[in-house]
């Protein structure tokens, strides 16, 4: 085809116009990293302590050599919570995201298909009876349970795909498995020794607070690995956007790709229960509105603003958290609710103008 | 097994496992355009999606080039066959070229970046289906008919070596569907790609098509040359045609001829009977149709649409035998139309017929 050059008028019209989407992609990036900045120097410097910026500067390039109150709220408290906030919002924001891809539709999201409720259950169940028969649990541990519990509300979810195509009714089915494992989780709250409820009532409800260095480094490692494989699915998932049988005659293995999709969606949230407890409505809210301010739902821009959006998102929220009522603390997903299902209704309503 | 560019081989093809047409035998040579006809529902699509792999066969197989296309590479394949389905795309926030962009998946790097020669081959498929102007509109915000274009031009882009094709030309209007079936034709015969396409439009099947695969019940009814294939009562046959008639000569449709005793006579000729034909048809008014030579474009549509015809053999004078009849056909009708009919050195009887339905009051100019 490429000899085909005779016609009028020459090649090249859509350089210009390519040029400028690209420059709008950069432009968004760097709004997104100049934000995430932004909030981390807020966070760290917002609290019921106040520490000025140069002791914070000081306490921060210690590398955790320090001592005293001060570094042990910046270094202890703060900073591993900014980061842990920062990194579950991203990887919690792709989850979402690769939901919305395998099931084809923008209000997919692992809060209301019901998979961070079926980690909440298969994560309370397990620390409960490790808190009982040894004395701490691990984070991995965690993650595995989480993960355990994600997949199996996940393969329900996919089981009612099969026979429901109309999204509604899926989503109502997510809805539903995200209540019996939410009463599931009471119950056992509820009959759960007087030590362990303390642990549990907060993270039940989803918090970040309370986070540790080791909480941070098994966060990096696993949503880090999680990231680079999403980031090496854009292409796929690029065929994957124009339905599946578009995808497979581009050369894509369906059946691979599928339960890849599911598996690292599924890894990504099992890690945000597992530390912050469910937190809803951020896997819906940030995608799509990443996807709006990108103006393109091209997935090799959309994976890593996505994460950058969900970051920043997740520290907003965190911070609101903390300092609305402080020293009363929300749980955090009080906070995404409150901007993150206005969000939610906004589209629905903008895809009911669109048909 | 013959030495065939695209075989299939004793397929049968179904959903489920249930088997929906069996024994499909068909050999395709390279840059032949084949087209799927049949009935809604007679399982079209599932022959194209069973060889695009996408549904797997429950029997048989299909081979491209010998090869056997189960046991390719998702990748191979897709650099040689690109599909054009008939299901909706549900797209957010993507332009035109994008979608025309993602035929180069085959061919980009791990992460799918565009070369600009990448880009190059997507503004020329832009081009070859006249859509450059699309290329920045939002693919959700263009009609169907140019979304049809630009899937055209996606599939295109995948440089393929064969394409198939579902339903191509629904949603488009007629400019539309006879561009998109010259650039099939052109790509068939210039570049040498093979088409296998389905398409409800006989009219455009019969013109178009190298060989044409009727499809009806569980088996493939006819295959062959459209000569062979667009015959009056195989046409019947496969749609199950009782409430009107199709023409093999124009592969046009008509609807079913008035009913009733024929109380018009139309005297014709040289195309001048058609329009007349036709409303007599929406009035329901049923016609003799006279006295027609065998080889006038009349008589075509009047062996439709006409309760009776008086005709005549081609370049003979006519006969006294087919005057009588013209006459008690006048006698028989209360009113004579003269469409318009050219009176030369063979055909003076109609004159004589002519004056026998004024003198009868009957005849009545168009």
């Amino acid at each position: 085809m490429s000899k085909n050059k005779g016609e009028q008028p020459a090649v090249g019209t859509f350089r210009n116009e390519n040029f400028k989407r690209r420059t709008r992609y950069t432009a968004v990036f760097i709004v997104l990293l100049a934000a995430l900045f932004v909030v981390i120097i807020l966070n760290i410097n917002t609290g019921n302590v106040h520490i000025s910026v140069g002791q914070i500067l000081k306490i921060i390039f210690s590398g955790g050599n320090g001592v005293g109150t001060e570094y042990n709220i910046i270094w202890k408290i703060r900073l591993p919570r900014i980061l842990m906030a920062a990194i579950l919002g991203g990887g919690l924001s792709l989850s979402g995201f690769l939901l919305q891809t395998f099931f084809n539709n923008p209000i997919a999201g692992p809060f209301v298909l019901g998979i961070s409720s079926g980690a909440k259950m298969v994560v309370a169940l397990t620390m409960i009876y490790f808190l009982q028969h040894f004395a701490a649990v691990s984070s991995y541990v965690l993650i595995g349970a989480a993960f355990i519990g994600s997949m199996i509300a996940t393969l329900f979810i996919i089981l009612i795909s099969r026979r429901v195509h109309h999204m509604g009714t899926l989503l109502v089915g997510g809805i539903m498995i995200g209540y019996i494992c939410s009463a599931v989780t009471d119950f056992i709250v509820t009959f759960a020794e007087d030590s362990d409820i303390v642990n549990l009532r907060g993270w039940s409800l989803g918090s970040f607070s309370g986070m540790s260095w080791d909480n941070v480094q098994v966060a990096v490692i696993i949503t880090g690995i999680c990231l680079v494989l999403t980031f090496l699915m854009s292409k796929p998932i690029s065929a994957y956007q124009l339905g599946e049988a578009y995808a497979q005659s581009m050369g894509v293995n369906i059946k691979t790709f599928r339960v890849l999709l599911i598996l690292v969606s599924s890894v990504f949230s099992a890690c945000v229960t597992a530390f912050a407890g469910p937190i809803s409505f951020v896997g819906i809210a940030v995608p799509f509105l990443i996807k709006r301010l990108l103006n393109t739902s091209k997935p090799i821009v959309v994976i890593p603003a996505t994460f950058l959006g969900g970051a920043v998102f997740c520290t907003v929220c965190d911070l609101i958290a903390r300092m609305a009522f402080a020293p009363l603390e929300l749980n955090i997903s009080t906070v995404t609710s409150i901007f993150g299902a206005p969000v939610v209704i906004f589209m629905m309503l903008q895809k009911k103008r669109g048909n | 097994m013959a030495d065939y560019y695209f075989h299939m081989n004793n397929m049968t093809v179904g959903y489920n496992k249930k088997p929906l047409i069996k024994d499909i035998e068909i050999g395709i040579n390279k840059g032949e355009i084949i087209t799927l006809i049949g009935p809604n529902g007679s399982g079209k699509s599932t022959i194209l999606k069973s060889i695009s792999r996408n549904l797997e066969l429950l029997a048989g197989c299909v081979t491209l080039e010998n090869n056997e296309i189960r046991d390719m590479t998702f990748r191979d394949l897709s650099k040689k066959m690109a599909v054009m389905l008939t299901e909706r795309i549900k797209t957010e926030y993507m332009t035109c070229y994008e979608i025309v962009a993602t035929g180069r998946y085959p061919y980009t790097g791990r992460l799918g970046i565009l070369s600009k020669e990448d880009e190059d081959i997507v503004e020329e498929s832009l081009k070859r289906v006249h859509a450059v102007e699309l290329g920045s509109k939002n693919f959700d915000a263009i009609s169907d008919g140019q979304r049809q274009r630009i899937l055209l031009a996606r599939a295109l882009c995948q440089q393929p070596e064969i394409i198939l094709l579902d339903e191509p030309t629904s949603f488009l209007d007629i400019k539309h569907k006879l561009e998109l079936l010259a650039i099939l034709r052109s790509m068939a015969k210039e570049k040498n790609i093979t088409v296998i396409m389905s398409l409800h439009e006989i009219d455009l099947a019969q013109k178009i098509s190298d060989k044409v695969i009727c499809v009806k019940g569980d088996h493939i009814s006819l295959f062959g040359e459209p000569e062979n294939i667009f015959t009056y009562d195989n046409i019947r046959d496969l749609y199950s045609i009782d409430n009107g008639s199709y023409d093999p000569l124009y592969g046009s449709i008509e609807l079913p001829r008035p009913k009733g005793e024929p109380d018009t006579f139309v005297i014709s000729s040289c195309g001048k009977g058609i329009p007349v034909f036709r409303k007599l048809q929406k009035e329901n008014a049923a016609f003799i149709a006279g006295i027609l030579y065998t080889n006038d474009l009349d008589y075509e549509l009047a062996k439709q649409l006409a309760s009776e015809i008086i005709e005549e053999k081609p370049f003979c004078s006519i006969s006294e035998e087919n005057i009588q009849k013209a006459k008690a056909a006048i006698d028989k009708c209360s009113r004579v139309i003269d469409a318009g009919v050219e009176i030369g050195e063979y055909n003076q009887g109609i004159q004589e017929i002519l004056d026998y339905a004024k003198q009868a009051g009957k005849l009545y100019n168009n």
